[in-house]
């Protein structure tokens, strides 16, 4: 299951194939596979106003969270870029935080 | 669709009472009904703690209206609102677009998955209690714990 998980009806593009057995070889450690939460639950406006939703891309420290940890797909960490940008300058959600 | 639709955002002092920010709001709609536009919809958020200070507030009441008019409009509004000393952040965004393409991808996503239903010979619309249980397998979702930047 760890890395067969396929998901019915999804998008197929960002498959990490390689990658995955790749590092799977090297390191035989149980590694869910990253969807991109978007695409999956099928949320198609991301909102400055949607605190909630955004932060939860954005840990302690007040980044952005990386794709690559989030798994987010290229097109809608884009738009959740600019919602999160849009949110800072109205004081919804902090630039930095320490 | 000619009009170009925009949400006005401003944040005002925590002190600020009810009929002052009615007074605001007939301020813009002065703005706005003087250059041909008009206001769809405005809510008030109330206070709410602001995410860092902002000259030495710690929170705010925030407005949102939604706007129809011309970019001159938004233009004279920023002005404006630059100027006023009640008001200490502000933002316009222009919406209409995007919400052209939302609308869009949903209606795709919809009428595909019709589609594909009715080709399986099924009802277009899903009816209750089919198929498997649930498919939300993300609610075991640890992906963001213990990630560090």
């Amino acid at each position: 299951m760890a890395m067969g998980q396929r998901r019915s009806g999804g998008r197929g593009r960002g498959d990490k194939k390689s990658a995955d057995k790749q590092q799977g070889q090297r390191r035989p450690m149980f590694r869910r596979r990253k969807v991109c939460k978007f695409c999956a639950d099928k949320i198609d406006d991301i909102n400055y106003k949607d605190v909630k939703l955004l932060g939860a891309f954005v840990p302690e420290r007040g980044k952005i969270l990386p794709r690559r940890i989030s798994g987010t797909c290229a097109m809608h960490q884009r738009k959740l870029q600019t919602a999160i940008k849009r949110a800072r300058q109205v004081a919804l959600i902090p630039y930095v935080t320490d | 669709m000619a009009g170009r639709q925009y949400e006005l955002i401003y944040i005002l002092p925590p002190d600020t009472t009810d009929e002052q920010a009615a007074e605001l709001h007939t301020q813009v709609e002065g703005i706005v009904s003087r250059l041909h536009g008009q206001i769809d919809k405005t809510e008030n958020w109330g206070r709410r703690k602001l995410a860092y200070e902002i000259g030495h507030f710690k929170e705010g009441v925030y407005v949102l209206e939604v706007l129809n008019g011309s970019g001159e409009l938004m233009k004279e509004l920023d002005r404006r609102l630059r100027v006023m000393d009640q008001v200490i952040r502000h933002m316009i965004v222009r919406v209409d677009e995007e919400k052209k393409v939302i609308d869009r991808t949903r209606t795709k996503r919809q009428t595909q998955s019709e589609g594909r239903r009715v080709r399986r010979g099924l009802p277009p619309v899903r009816q209750p209690g089919e198929g498997r249980g649930s498919d939300n397998d993300d609610a075991d979702d640890d992906r963001f714990e213990g990630m560090e930047v």
